[in-house]
């Protein structure tokens, strides 16, 4: 019953955790970007459509990074080369992704694909409780756990991700070491919105395997929250997107169970999950636990006279 | 030779006045080429919403029942804005005002038409400013981002409506749809014209008007003012900022939430599912567009106003999603921002610097 | 070794350089001297690639060169050592370094750079544990951080902006020994400075700078204190200060014990205590970062003290909220008048009424009386003779000096007894700088107490009455600037307690 539920938690929070590591990259550069519910229907709908008409789930994923990274780095181009404010621009990017989404999906609601199947590691995925939630699923989820992993190394140690994180807190001191901090930042956006878009992919591609208007329903935002849950850091945002995965199984084994709650009380459990866990986030922020980039939010002008 | 960006002595007034009318333009200039790519003509889309928006005494009044909430929301979440307090929750603050009023109407029993209407209003006004409140609290006392919360809230307050008209309030009359029972007659706006326009438009006009006159001639739009532009010289010099916070969010969710009274009072008559498509988050962009203006609100809620006519329109006759209509939203604000970029900075062409 | 000839470089409505021309030689300190606002920090913007010029050329080695973005100037070995540090306070020492090194590749061997990075740190005689973040670092250790960037990137031509501004008088030696080591390997160094002393001691040559113009350069042996100083403010506009004393016996502020958290748990403010009279102009000195925010926060209601008291006049204040505070009467220049001090984006008129607004003159009932606050505006204009654009336009466009006066006009509104001013003339021109000093002595004539918190020993001894020294929130000593010495001050900056 156990491992089911586990199942279920794993499953519901990989597009999250797509999405939260995309997030991670953006802010760990300086840049918020409140697009990402928009960039993962972009993903979810680019991703569906390029398998259905290929045949190819690779070719989706592929068409899913592809899409969400050009959607992305609008935002990223107003925010970083245009100093547009952050927080506007990714407003206008959820909205755009929402309403061109639901203009080109006309002709894709309704149809379905074989999604991607489970792939057993042989050996682990005999092992006793973990065994099916971690290693027998299908291979967006195994790269979900290689990306935290690498995500993680890059970042500590390697030359590149030391830059991004100076991008992050003091983008000066990234320009006065020869730095080309527009161009770094710009790719920063760019690349973590395409993970994003493979998060909406998985949505589309595995989770249920067809397109719905507006699939993602709030879990863009959810993994805004949880950025900041995560501290920023890879490994955290695994914890917290089972975290919500878990909550939204329970929900739906609730449902299923047909308890005397409303479905639609059940439905907000995720939503009201995710404040308490901002609110707490927010307060170990404040006692000093893992601070957030210094420069998050602040676009960066050399000629910006002190 | 390289494109150098430059700031400029004082910001561009060509810039500046022309933004939003450049911003519209072009975003229906790229909005013509995806409606072109989903099949349909731009032309005749365009021309078909302003025939049907502004092409007859019905549409027009149409057009000012769509703005009206708009106006509402817009008036809040800019409110908001001035003190750099970002309000994404006016969509959840609409439904939960629309609650407030509908309870009201409901078990009230009031008979007369003004008391029943007035604690609509009040009803509305509490129950949206409540609800951004929280988010004005977390906001206030630990410095959650209001961003984040005001958002989920919406998703919360549309359950909780939806749980309300599912369930204990649903019409045992209406065949099991989700909605609640109509409304009496002395929990309803007049009529004007033989046209669905209702005295909530003119409502949201004298709201403009006493949101402007906060703004610019009280001590505590003064206050927003300075918080907005720099929260620690607010702070400096004596202001509650923590106390503002939770007001303005709270003032803020509570315009928002009489947009929501004037839907079910004026429009709707009941409680039911969908009560505002959307209204809340094109309220953002309102505020964007129109600046620091109430006036600006007021304009730019018409020709959104004249946008959703027309898409409603267009989903009929092309069956084009009115969730098309955020894409559009989203091209305007992307353009906007861009013309603010050429406020601020202007662009030159660096040919060689090497002048003895 | 540089050569640089007629630069020229505007900012929105400000010309910073006017065709600048002036040379460095391999192996000498170069000195670039000028007051505040003279353009010396624009100059090495503009050689080091963060800024443009819009005319003029720069030869290095006999070559013309361009640089468009400090990536240009470094490789081509121009360094800088900036009066704002380019650290990041949340990483490592050796991450800080790292960043700055070239040629690393993606996947690097860490131990093999920490031995790099250790040997130029033993090399100079320095003690920095490369883990640790910068955040721990005094400002000293972290200006050393800097100059390992540099060392480690075989910069030839290395400037330093300002670099003694931070350090005690003994600090500052250890650096000017680590710049003679380096000259003797031929590198060049162009050190910017207003400390005259300073650049008496160890300057080859010096270039004056005034109003973004290069007037002169002079050789060793050809300048003295009297000749540089005169070429900085020009002609015999030397400034004579008539200082006269106004202590009263009474007791204005009495701080005892007082004690202040910060964000990462450290002591702040460390049981301090203090007394100050009326009339008095109290200079506190340090160096930047011992406390002295901290005190001005606590002593303007804006931070809590969680220890200790204040007592304002006989009433105790320790616990108020800002608006009670100013209404006991004490007024406060903040140190970061663009960030803290003003509403940037609000006009000249509605920046003057921030700490009134509330009274009865500036109101009726809950509506703002927009006529009197324009009279109070025109009058306070005229009183300080502040520069302020057109009416309706934005206080930020105004420049530093004129920013600095619409603080003040607003502070001493309202004849407080007590002035909390910290760094006051940072970043001030020399008449500016003036003005605020003479704001001070004309107050103090009237009766108000003046706390001046200042890194600039020299406006210490000028103006104050007493001087004290702050050093790790704590209170090392007091001294009579008339009887004392730098080098004794110095010392208790260090910390070192006079027996």
């Amino acid at each position: 019953m156990l491992e089911i539920l586990l199942d279920a938690t794993v499953r519901a929070g990989t597009p999250i955790l797509f999405a939260t590591l995309g997030a991670i990259i953006n802010e760990r550069a300086g840049i918020i970007n409140l697009g990402i519910e928009g960039l993962m229907l972009i993903g979810a709908l680019a991703g569906f459509s390029a398998s259905y008409l290929s045949g190819s789930l690779s070719l989706g994923v592929l068409a899913a990074f592809a899409a969400a990274m050009l959607a992305g780095s609008i935002h990223g181009f107003i925010t970083v080369q245009l100093r547009g404010n952050q927080i506007v621009s990714g407003l206008a990017l959820t909205m755009f992704g929402i309403g061109i989404t639901a203009l080109f999906g006309r002709g894709m609601v309704g149809l379905t694909i074989d999604g991607f199947q489970r792939l057993a590691i042989p050996g682990l995925s005999r092992l006793p409780l973990v065994g099916t939630p971690f290693f027998n699923q299908d291979a967006l989820i195994y790269l979900s756990f290689l990306l935290v992993l690498s995500i993680a190394f890059f970042l500590y140690r390697t030359r590149w991700g030391l830059v991004l994180r100076t991008l992050g807190e003091n983008p000066a001191a990234a320009d006065t070491c020869g730095v080309p901090v527009n161009r770094c930042r710009f790719l920063a956006v760019s690349i973590g919105s395409g993970i994003v878009g493979i998060g909406g992919a998985y949505l589309s591609l595995a989770s249920t395997p067809m397109w719905i208007e507006n699939m993602s329903a709030g879990r863009g935002w959810i993994a805004v929250a949880l950025v900041i849950f995560a501290g920023w850091s890879s490994y955290r945002a695994l914890t917290g997107a089972y975290l919500f995965g878990g909550i939204t199984a329970m929900q739906l084994r609730f449902q299923a169970m047909g308890t005397t709650v409303s479905t639609h009380v059940l439905q907000m459990l995720p939503y009201l999950f995710t404040i308490v866990v901002l609110v707490v986030s927010t307060l170990r922020l404040a006692r000093g636990a893992s601070q957030q980039p210094e420069s998050l939010g602040q676009p960066y002008d050399r000629e910006d006279r002190k | 030779m390289k494109l150098i960006a430059e700031k400029r002595e004082t910001r561009s007034r060509l810039f500046r006045f022309g933004a939003p009318l450049v911003s519209v333009l072009a975003a229906l200039f790229v909005a013509g080429f995806l409606l072109l790519a989903a099949g349909v003509s731009p032309a005749q889309a365009y021309l078909e919403i302003v025939r049907e928006a502004l092409g007859s005494g019905y549409g027009l009044s149409e057009t000012l029942v769509k703005a009206t909430p708009l106006i509402f929301a817009g008036l809040g979440v800019s409110l908001a804005f001035r003190m750099q307090i970002w309000n994404i929750g006016a969509e959840g603050q609409i439904y939960m005002g629309a609650m407030g009023a509908s309870w009201v109407a409901l078990f009230s029993g009031i008979e007369s038409h003004g008391l029943m209407l007035a604690g609509m209003f009040c009803a509305a006004f509490a129950c949206g400013g409540l609800w951004a409140g929280v988010a004005g609290l977390l906001r206030a006392r630990w410095r959650v981002n209001e961003v984040i919360v005001t958002l989920l809230m919406n998703y919360i307050a549309i359950l909780w409506v939806d749980y309300l008209i599912f369930g204990p309030w649903k019409d045992p009359k209406g065949f099991n749809f989700p909605l609640t029972a109509q409304f009496s007659e002395a929990a309803r706006f007049s009529e004007y014209f033989d046209t669905r326009l209702h005295s909530g438009f003119f409502l949201a006009l004298c709201c403009a008007l006493l949101i402007y006159l906060f703004m610019e001639r009280t001590i505590w739009g003064y206050q927003i003012k300075v918080i907005g532009s720099n929260p620690q010289a607010a702070r400096y010099a004596g202001m509650k900022t923590g106390l503002a916070i939770f007001l303005v969010l709270f003032l803020s969710g509570a315009v928002a939430g009489i947009a929501g009274f004037s839907e079910v009072a004026g429009l709707q008559h009941r409680l039911q599912h969908g009560i505002s498509p959307g209204y809340g988050y094109t309220a953002i962009i309102i505020a964007w567009l129109a600046k620091r203006s109430a006036l600006g609100v007021v304009v730019v809620s018409l020709l959104m106003g004249v946008l959703l006519v027309g898409g409603d329109s267009l989903q009929i006759s092309w069956q084009l999603p009115i969730a098309f209509v955020s894409a559009f939203q989203g091209l305007i604000l992307f353009f906007l921002l861009a013309a603010d970029f050429f406020v601020q900075y202007r662009l030159r062409l660096d040919r060689e610097t090497d002048h003895a | 070794m540089l050569q640089i000839e007629n630069i020229r470089k505007t900012f929105p409505g400000v010309v910073a350089l006017d065709s600048v021309s002036f040379t460095v030689a391999p192996g000498e300190i170069h000195t670039l001297l000028g007051e505040n606002g003279a353009g010396k920090s624009t100059l090495m913007n503009v050689l080091t690639g963060l800024y443009r010029p819009e005319r003029g050329r720069m030869l290095l080695r006999g070559q013309p060169v361009q640089f468009g973005s400090p990536r240009d100037s470094l490789a081509q070995g121009i360094g800088m050592v900036h009066q704002h540090f380019m650290l990041v306070a949340g990483h490592s020492v050796f991450e800080n370094i790292l960043l700055a090194l070239d040629g690393i590749p993606n996947l690097f061997s860490r131990r093999r750079l920490k031995a790099r990075v250790r040997a130029v740190i033993e090399e100079f005689d320095l003690d920095l544990d490369l883990e640790t973040p910068v955040w721990k670092l005094s400002i000293g250790a972290q200006q050393w951080i800097e100059l390992i960037k540099l060392l480690m990137r075989d910069c030839r031509l290395l400037i330093l902006d300002e670099p003694t501004a931070v350090l005690t008088p003994q600090e500052s030696d250890r650096l000017f020994a680590v710049l003679d080591k380096l000259k003797a390997q031929g590198k060049s160094i162009i050190f910017i400075s207003h400390k005259m002393r300073e650049v008496m001691a160890i300057s080859d040559r010096v270039t004056v700078l005034k109003k973004g113009r290069s007037l002169t350069t002079l050789v060793r042996g050809a300048f003295d204190e009297k000749r540089l100083a005169a070429l900085m403010i020009g002609a015999d506009r030397i400034p004579r200060w008539e200082k006269r004393m106004h202590v009263g016996k009474e007791l204005v502020l009495e701080i005892s014990d007082l004690s202040v958290r910060n964000d990462r748990g450290l002591s702040d403010l460390d049981s301090f205590s203090i007394k100050l009279h009326r009339g008095e102009i109290l200079g506190i000195a340090g160096v930047a970062g011992n406390g002295q925010k901290a005190l001005a926060e606590v002593l303007t209601g804006l931070k809590t003290a969680s220890r200790g008291r204040i007592l304002a006049a006989g009433y105790d204040i320790t616990r108020s909220t800002a608006r009670s505070s100013y209404i006991a009467g004490i007024a406060h220049i903040p140190e970061d008048r663009k960030s803290i001090g003003i509403a940037p984006d609000l006009t000249v008129d509605e920046n003057l009424i921030m700490k009134s607004f509330k009274q009865r003159s500036f109101r009726h009932w809950i509506f703002q009386n927009k006529q009197a606050i324009r009279r109070n505006a025109e009058e306070k204009i005229a009183q300080f003779a502040i520069k302020a654009g057109p009416g309706g336009s934005p206080v930020r466009y105004l420049s530093g000096g004129n920013i600095q006066k619409v603080i003040i006009a607003r502070e001493l509104s309202e004849q407080p007894t007590v002035l909390v001013a910290l760094y006051p003339t940072r970043g001030l021109d020399i008449g500016s700088a003036e003005y605020v000093h003479k704001v001070m002595a004309d107050g103090a004539g009237r009766g108000m107490s003046t706390l001046l918190i200042s890194e600039d020993l020299d406006e210490l001894l000028k103006i104050s009455d007493r001087i004290a020294v702050m050093f790790r929130g704590r209170l090392v000593g007091c001294v009579d600037p008339q009887n004392t010495t730098r080098e004794a001050i110095g010392l208790m900056m260090s910390g070192e307690v006079r027996p």
